[in-house]
């Protein structure tokens, strides 16, 4: 589903993410952990190219970006690859000038030419799936934390996306509301969705990816099932980042 | 002013109200081509070629830099020189537009630059064009953040059509000049030039209040 080889970036001179290579498969939920500035938030905002990848190549589903030739010249590409890419912000991003459900409707009328009674079916009933049924004539700001990331995950279901990518999700929220968050990308898990989650909750990680990458200085020092990294990660470094997760657990 | 003053000033209103036309004439046309043209600039400002950013730059620069009445006289006065005779009424109409469109390009800009870049970064995510992200998610919302300086330019626009006057503009200014060469009725005269004003921008000051509500109204709406 998704195939990285490669991917470089460089900020100015500072390598920030140095030649990765990550092959995520359809279903599977991969859970990136690693400590603040290991570039875990670049490679997966490198993913739908809002960061220009220095060099190496991105393909998901049947789109490829290659990142050695310009990417001014591949933005019809780009402009497809998001289309299957969904992304959820750390900090929502939602439209504050639209309600929940214009918020949601955005995507298929505007990109996809949907049409809007259609749209506006759709939009409820994902509105609906992350328990916002009634809300859908809200603006932004009167929602919680918690709810604005839920629609801010029912605008990226609306596109109906290959892939999802979660940047932090939770970061943002008040310490009550991480949960319906966490709960609500829990049950995505469940309907088989190819997911890649960065995030700093390890015991969320632990429970929900199938796949678990550590990330520290640009690179994947470690990855697998988390079970087995969580419960004996093979590096140093690894060992290191999880000891004071796993002191608490 | 005594009763002679009132009866001279009230027939004369229909004098000042034909320059007053002028005046609303002149502020609506500078206003609709200084936003459409600021508009342009803006988004030339915002280009990835540097060659738009600069000319829109220069272009900002000098109509800021430069005094109002310099200009129409530039325009009014200089311009035939190479050959281009223009209408007052036209040159002043070239001259205002001109000059509010580098306000507008300012104001424009200033509330464009000042949405979060999350907001791009949101609507680039569902896949929409650098175009419609603009139409869609950025200008709704720098709307709001230009209206009250747009406001107080347009207002600032109402005023300053005071000197086309200079440039024989029969507008209200200089209507309210002649009533007072024929009448010595100075000061009833001025007044009343200058309540007109005070209403014009009155009604202004009206819509764009209503106009701020509207693109407020994700303020303002009850909390559910």
């Amino acid at each position: 589903m998704i195939v990285v080889e490669h991917l470089t970036k460089r900020f100015n001179d500072t390598p920030v993410l140095d030649n990765i290579d990550l092959t995520v498969s359809e279903g599977e939920v991969v859970a990136i952990i690693g400590p603040s500035g290991s570039g875990k938030t670049t490679f997966l905002r490198c993913l739908n190219l809002l960061e220009t990848p220095s060099a190496g190549t991105i393909q998901v589903g049947g789109v490829t970006i290659d990142a050695n030739r310009a990417i001014a010249k591949q933005q019809a590409q780009v402009r497809q690859l998001r289309q299957q890419v969904g992304f959820v912000f750390q900090n929502f991003n939602l439209f504050p000038h639209r309600t929940a459900l214009e918020n949601v409707i955005e995507g298929p009328v505007v990109v996809k030419k949907m049409p809007v009674a259609q749209a506006q079916a759709l939009g409820r009933s994902l509105l609906a799936k992350v328990g916002l049924a009634g809300k859908e004539d809200a603006y932004p700001r009167r929602l919680s934390g918690g709810q604005q990331q839920r629609v801010a995950i029912a605008r990226a279901l609306a596109m109906e996306p290959q892939v999802i990518l979660f940047d932090e999700p939770t970061s943002a929220l008040d310490p009550e509301l991480v949960g319906e968050v966490l709960a609500t990308i829990r049950s995505l898990a469940e309907e088989k969705r190819t997911m890649v989650i960065v995030t700093h909750e390890m015991s969320f990680a632990r429970d929900v990816a199938n796949r678990v990458v550590f990330f520290d200085k640009g690179k994947i020092v470690e990855q697998g099932d988390p079970a087995v990294v969580f419960a004996a990660p093979q590096h140093e470094r690894t060992r290191q980042f999880l000891g004071k997760f796993l002191a608490q657990s | 002013m005594n009763q002679d003053s009132l009866r001279i000033a009230l027939e004369s209103l229909p004098f000042l109200l034909q320059g007053a036309w002028f005046t609303i004439v002149l502020s609506l046309g500078g206003m609709f081509f200084g936003l459409l043209l600021g508009f342009a600039l803006a988004l030339m400002r915002l280009s990835q070629l540097a060659i738009l950013r600069g000319v829109s730059r220069v272009y900002v620069s000098f109509f800021r830099g430069t005094p109002l009445l310099v200009q129409l006289f530039l325009i009014y006065y200089g311009l035939p020189s190479i050959g281009l005779e223009l209408s007052p009424l036209t040159a002043a109409l070239i001259g205002f537009s001109l000059n509010m469109a580098a306000y507008a390009c300012e104001i424009l800009r200033a509330a464009i630059g000042s949405i979060d870049r999350g907001q791009w970064e949101a609507a680039a995510s569902i896949g929409m064009t650098r175009a419609q992200t603009l139409r869609r998610t950025i200008l709704p919302q720098a709307a709001r953040t230009a209206l009250p300086p747009l406001g107080n330019s347009f207002i600032s626009l109402v005023k300053d059509t005071a000197l086309a006057a200079t440039i024989q503009v029969p507008e209200l200014f200089r209507q309210a000049q002649l009533v007072t060469a024929r009448t010595f009725e100075i000061f009833a005269m001025y007044l009343s030039a200058a309540l007109i004003y005070w209403v014009l921008a009155s009604l202004l000051a009206y819509v764009q209040n209503r106009l701020e509500r509207r693109v407020n109204r994700h303020d303002l709406e009850p909390k559910q």
